[in-house]
């Protein structure tokens, strides 16, 4: 029962694109076609669902005040919780160099069409958030992990499967000048996020506002921090597009 | 006829210009165009897009005619004292209260079309025609009437007109507004004392009533105090147009007939509704949830009680079947609507924020119908290439 519920959660209730708007560079720019964005959303299920689980290991055991223990008593006082971004972003990065390798052996086209957001999973915030919330909530054993990394990955899945289909269906529509492109796509983003918000409040009900709201603080320091990455994936975005055109 | 020919004035003066939009629509709206096709390859056919529109109106009027009776009606039994349903005092008090929110929704929502028209030089759409009549139906009678005017106008202008107007939109226009109105004005979009007209203000007087809505009711396991038969026929506190099942079942097989709704959307939200209802009744009986438990009472009711409570069924004809923004081919339909159905029934029984959850499946579901459709019509590629690859063997 906790697995399904949490299974669920992860992907419908706290979806990393339409709760917390994480992963939003690459769920803008590569959701231009349904293919794309199935290859991409399927890179990302395949990462969340290793780096969360290998991080929990990380956390568990060596991060987490006390998890060295086991190295013996002397180091049960060690705190190294403030090495967690650099941990975890090192998992993620050679977990996404392996699915680039895997990638571009199997399927060159998908490789060319992902380009470079495909490396860039590796500063993809829905991974490194995975991560990150997978701490936050402490979540409490391995199974859930997994469960949690694939679910939130399926959750990301969705969504820019339904935008890459939902934009392949206006690209023939009447958009004004100045919002055609990015500007669109956001506020289809806003949009697709009230349908999603049918399942706000489920399982939880409305009686936990006490506790959501200690949630939502942590939510937002963490949000911050990937922020940078998504200024920085945005700008090399634009780069890549300009290119592209000359 | 001499408005027709000032309008008729009015528009040659005016042909070219940037008023030109503004002053055809007025003229069609009210009149045959003066000049016809000539020569050339062209469909004949007497259902346009006006003709569509003023089917589904024509649909919706008895429901909006119910939900002034039925207003005027809730309110003198809120007050206690009961007068007849079809009362000229009942139909008063619906007539005062439900006609600005006609004038409202049309006006605003109107004024806003006819604005783009202009200046984005394109002929005014009808596509607001039918948003316009159904948003009035949807929301509780008190409403604040500026509320209303917001929401309109936030749902003509990023729900439909920044994808280019009418037929581009992705989400029903009419539930956008619902939403806006729902998640941004929750105190007066939901709760036990929106739905009756003067119950709001009295809430907390001697004259409070303590009605719980339906929905409530069920889920609290308390005793109803409607009959069945009140909810099928309508004689109960709801959403303006949503209540009288009997007039919704009317106009639905109107909208099959004319052809101008999907009897297969129609047929599977029911049928998705029905299926989860099953599903739930299948758990409460099996007694893996017991009797304490907070979602008890809502599951363990008969599965076909939940088309006649709330709103699923004015949902599943008049806002799934839209044909913008529901999936277009027939078996994605088919997916689409059950889907509905599924998730309509699966929020109104495990989402305690949320009492209804009908317009926010069809949401949910808008959102989703691209895909749908996409996998759709890939599948029937695939099948043909297969065909053709056995064929060509």
């Amino acid at each position: 029962m906790e697995h399904i519920e949490l299974f669920f959660k992860s992907i419908f209730i706290d979806n990393m694109v339409f709760a917390t708007f994480l992963g939003m560079c690459s769920y803008l720019a590569v959701s231009k076609k349904v293919s794309t964005a199935v290859g991409l959303g399927a890179a990302v299920i395949f990462v969340l669902a290793i780096t969360v689980p290998l991080n929990w290991l990380l956390d568990q055991y060596i991060l987490q005040p006390g998890a060295l223990k086991w190295l013996g008593p002397e180091f049960a006082s060690y705190d190294l919780s403030f090495l967690s971004f650099i941990m975890f972003i090192a998992t993620i990065a050679t977990m996404v160099q392996l699915v680039e390798i895997i990638v571009e052996k199997f399927s060159p086209s998908l490789y060319n069409s992902l380009g470079i957001f495909l490396p860039l999973i590796a500063v993809n915030c829905a991974i490194l958030g995975g991560s990150l919330f997978m701490q936050s909530r402490e979540i409490a054993t391995f199974g859930l992990a997994l469960n949690y990394g694939i679910g939130s990955g399926i959750g990301w899945f969705l969504a820019i499967l339904a935008i890459a289909a939902i934009r392949e269906k206006i690209r023939y529509s009447n958009v004004p000048a100045p919002l055609r492109g990015l500007g669109i796509t956001f506020i289809i983003t806003g949009l697709m996020a009230i349908g999603f918000m049918s399942f706000g409040g489920m399982l939880t009900g409305g009686d936990e506002g006490a506790s959501k709201k200690e949630d939502k603080a942590v939510e937002v320091e963490m949000i911050e921090t990937p922020k940078v990455d998504n200024e920085e994936t945005i700008e090399i975005a634009e780069n890549t597009t300009t290119k592209e055109i000359n | 006829m001499a408005l027709k020919e000032t309008l008729h004035q009015l528009k040659e003066k005016y042909k070219g210009t940037k008023m030109a939009p503004a002053f055809n629509a007025i003229h069609t709206f009210l009149y045959l165009p003066n000049e016809t096709t000539h020569g050339g390859t062209h469909i004949k056919a007497a259902d346009d897009l006006k003709r569509t529109m003023n089917t589904v109106i024509m649909a919706l009027v008895p429901c909006l005619i119910f939900g002034m009776f039925n207003a005027g009606y809730q309110h003198f039994a809120a007050l206690g004292t009961p007068v007849d349903f079809l009362s000229w005092d009942a139909f008063y008090i619906g007539l005062i209260k439900v006609l600005p929110l006609v004038v409202v929704s049309y006006g605003v929502g109107l004024a806003i079309e006819f604005l783009f028209a202009v200046i984005k030089g394109h002929e005014v759409e009808e596509g607001y025609l039918v948003t316009g009549m159904l948003v009035p139906l949807i929301v509780p009678i008190d409403l604040p009437l500026w509320m209303l005017a917001v929401a309109v106008a936030f749902g003509v202008v990023i729900g439909k007109e920044v994808f280019g107007g009418t037929g581009m939109n992705i989400l029903n226009p009419a539930l956008t507004i619902r939403a806006f109105l729902f998640f941004a004005y929750p105190t007066w979009m939901s709760g036990d004392k929106v739905w009756v007209h003067g119950a709001v203000e009295r809430a907390g007087t001697a004259d409070a009533i303590s009605g719980e809505t339906l929905l409530g009711a069920y889920a609290q396991n308390t005793e109803l105090g409607y009959s069945l038969y009140d909810m099928f026929m309508g004689f109960i506190p709801g959403s303006v147009g949503e209540t009288s099942k009997l007039l919704i079942i009317a106009g639905g097989l109107f909208l099959i007939f004319t052809k101008v709704g999907s009897w297969r959307i129609m047929l599977s939200t029911v049928i998705g509704a029905l299926a989860m209802g099953l599903i739930f009744n299948g758990v409460a009986d099996a007694g893996w949830i017991g009797e304490s438990s907070k979602f008890y009472g809502l599951m363990s009711v008969p599965f076909w009680q939940h088309l006649i409570i709330g709103s699923i069924l004015f949902g599943a004809v008049y806002m799934a079947t839209d044909p913008v923004t529901a999936s277009q081919t027939n078996r994605g339909k088919w997916i689409y609507g059950f889907l509905i159905g599924f998730i309509s029934i699966m929020i109104r029984v495990f989402n305690p924020a949320y009492p209804e959850g009908v317009f926010l499946a069809i949401l949910l579901m808008n959102v989703f119908a691209p895909t749908i459709d996409h996998y759709v019509v890939q599948g029937n590629v695939k099948r043909r290439m297969k065909r053709l690859k056995a064929k060509v063997a």
